[in-house]
């Protein structure tokens, strides 16, 4: 569904991706780990169209989208819960998923917005509270509802569970499961919660310095020693 | 920190010498002296009384206000108490509108109207349509533009020179300003697309000077600084306002009225109260539609906006075109209305007093617009009484207003409800 080869990205002069290739299979949930500062948001990002790859190929579904502006690149089918949240803090919670849905069909809305109440119920409770005074679990969970109102075919989750009470991490990694095997949703997921993130995905990819340096499935990464000294140490 | 009785009489003390010595300073040149044409050219004049008498003013008025406040730290949390009045308006919206509508429908024919209050009460109008359609920049996108009377100009000028030398109507030059505007809009929008903040503020004052100098200095064009006069007047289905018309039949004649002067006065006000409400209406509605929601969600945070898929360029551009067009509406209708234009009427004074109208009404909301509108053109007016002190009198009452409300008059964002319109491009 999504094929990344030989990606590199530049801010300025740092190369902070220096030949990525990665892809994601219709129905899959794909992890991608690393250290702070491995390049993952920006892999993310320049699927995204922002910032462009300098060189490489990203193609989704068949076609090249790596020279398309992002509003495209959206309308595509992709959507992406980016790194920090990003929900509107001054716009109610129901205006926020209102606007996850501008590329979609109207038709779908109320369908779309019942379906995502019963995915973060919470959410309904909330609906006319401001984005910028829920809890960071329910500004997580506004998050990926937001994008996936849009319908899209391949999710790109960047850090959801960064900063979350453990009892939102478990939640928020139950629901990316339950979108998957529920609605057959294709997710990229870059974590830092390796262990939660490998035993969730069907395979993972392992990031460092802005290149893939190990691949598997979540079962294999999750007994790789290499991974284990690097990423899991200090449990879960 | 406070003491029992919660009275901290030491720090009042202080707080209360250092204002008065801030304002002996301040006042020395704005009290204590003053400049008089005597017998040999300009002279200084003292006035220690008046500064002393300023100084202690000030010193004890410093110490009431923090007894007041119970010594409260100056400015904390000043906005919060004073949220009545503003809590009112908020819960009725509605009706509040309503009835300052119908109080603008009869005002003109009401017993104490006569032409000096329909006159401000114009000025007022103009300018709350010009705050409104700043908003749509300011308010709604975020994007802050110092040089919004370009458009205003743009809008004048365009019916001026379209009016004079074509002798076309005011009904039929009106639009192509709004649209000459608009295209200016976008024009000005393009190059700033990557800025934000106090970059885009200085590209955008910058804007509002060249359109300006030009105006100024292109002679052939725009008639320089001496303007353009004999801008046609507006004409009401024809019917021309004025004794002797020079062509078809006079508005006294056609309703067998006898003539005055005043029903000119009260078509204008008439026309700017339809083009305000217009400007209105349509920011109410399109806050509700994809274009407006995704302006105020640029506002909150682009790149969430485009991980949406909204296409930031489009949506800023029509930002900034559709708030140039109603100050393009707003110009025309100046021009009309004064018969006479020169550049003197656009400087930067005006973009200063239009943004103030929109922070002080509180960013994007409409009604505070209008508070704020009457705040800022009839209190100058009250003040002349005042007449050395108005400016001044003008910054205390904005220092203060600041104070008690520093995130503007009605400081609160509606949520919109979305109408089911369908598409749209954002
Ligand atoms: N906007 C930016 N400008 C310059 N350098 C950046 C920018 N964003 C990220 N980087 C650099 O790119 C590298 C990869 O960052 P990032 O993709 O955020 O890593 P990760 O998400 O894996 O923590 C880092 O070295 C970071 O300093
Ligand atoms: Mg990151």
């Amino acid at each position: 569904m999504l094929s990344v080869e030989g990606l590199h990205t530049f801010y300025g002069p740092i190369e902070a991706l220096r030949g990525v290739d990665l892809s994601v299979a219709s129905g899959e949930i794909v992890t991608l780990i690393g250290a702070n500062g491995a390049g993952k948001s920006t892999l993310l990002m320049t699927i995204c169209g922002t910032p462009r790859a300098a060189r490489g190929r990203i193609s989704f579904e068949g076609n090249d989208i790596s020279q398309l502006p992002t509003y495209q690149i959206i309308r595509r089918g992709i959507a992406q819960s980016p790194e920090g949240r990003r929900i509107f803090p001054r716009m109610t919670v129901m205006e926020n998923l209102q606007m996850g849905a501008v590329t979609a069909d109207e038709d779908h809305f109320d369908e779309d917005l019942e379906r995502i109440l019963s995915i973060f119920p919470i959410l309904g409770e909330r609906r006319d509270q401001r984005g910028g005074t829920l809890s960071g679990g329910e500004q997580q969970m506004l998050a990926i509802g937001r994008a996936l109102m849009s319908r899209p075919r391949l999710l790109l989750l960047d850090e959801p569970s960064l900063g979350l009470a453990p009892l939102y991490v478990k939640q928020i990694f139950d629901v990316i499961r339950e979108i998957n095997e529920r609605d057959g949703m294709t997710i990229l997921l870059v974590e830092q919660n390796a262990y939660h993130a490998l035993r969730l995905a069907h395979r993972g990819y392992v990031m460092a310095n802005g290149k893939i340096v190990l691949v598997g499935t979540g079962s294999e990464l999750l007994a790789n020693e290499e991974v284990q000294n690097a990423y899991l140490e200090g449990g879960h | 920190m406070a003491a029992p009785s919660g009275v901290d009489f030491g720090r009042i003390l202080r707080e209360a010498v250092l204002a008065a010595a801030v304002a002996a300073i301040l006042g020395l040149p704005l009290l204590g002296l003053r400049l008089v044409s005597g017998t040999k050219g300009l002279q200084v004049d003292q006035r220690w009384d008046w500064l002393v008498i300023g100084v202690l003013a000030v010193f004890f008025g410093r110490m009431a206000l923090a007894f007041l406040r119970g010594a409260k730290p100056a400015f904390a949390k000043a906005g919060e108490g004073a949220g009545v009045v503003g809590q009112f308006v908020r819960q009725q919206q509605r009706p509040l509108g309503v009835a300052a509508l119908g109080f603008a429908l009869i005002l003109p024919f009401m017993p104490f109207s006569d032409r000096y209050v329909v006159d401000v009460t114009t000025l007022v109008l103009i300018y709350v349509m010009l705050g409104w359609g700043l908003n749509i920049v300011v308010g709604l996108a975020g994007l802050l533009d110092l040089g919004y009377v370009a458009f205003y100009a743009v809008g004048a000028y365009s019916f001026a020179l379209l009016g004079t030398t074509f002798d076309w109507s005011f009904w039929v030059c009106l639009p192509i300003a709004g649209l000459c505007a608009a295209m200016f809009g976008v024009l000005l929008g393009y190059p700033v697309l990557r800025l934000r903040g106090d970059y885009l503020a200085i590209v955008t004052l910058g804007f509002g000077e060249i359109i300006r100098l030009v105006l100024t200095n292109w002679v052939e064009f725009s008639g320089g600084p001496n303007g353009i006069p004999g801008i046609p007047r507006p004409e009401f289905f024809g019917l021309e306002f004025s004794r002797n018309p020079e062509s078809g039949q006079s508005f006294h004649e056609f309703f067998g009225l006898s003539f005055s002067g005043d029903h000119r006065i009260i078509f204008l006000y008439f026309i700017i109260l339809a083009l305000a409400l217009i400007t209105n209406l349509f920011v109410l509605r399109i806050r509700r539609l994809p274009v407006g929601r995704a302006w105020e969600a640029l506002r909150e945070d682009e790149i969430a906006c485009r991980s949406l898929g909204i296409n930031p360029v489009n949506t800023k551009l029509s930002a900034f075109a559709l708030g140039a067009m109603f100050g393009g509406f707003a110009g025309s209708f100046f021009a009309t209305r004064s018969g006479f234009i020169s550049p003197e009427s656009f400087t930067f004074i005006e973009s200063a007093i239009i943004l103030s109208i929109v922070v002080l009404g509180g960013m994007g909301s409409q009604i505070g617009v209008v508070l704020a509108a009457i705040a800022i053109i009839v209190v100058p007016e009250v003040l002349r009484e005042f007449s050395e002190f108005r400016m001044l009198a003008f910054g205390g009452a904005m220092v203060l207003i600041m104070v008690w409300r520093p995130r503007g008059l009605l400081a609160h964002r509606v949520p919109t409800i979305r109408l089911g319109a369908k598409g749209g491009d954002p």
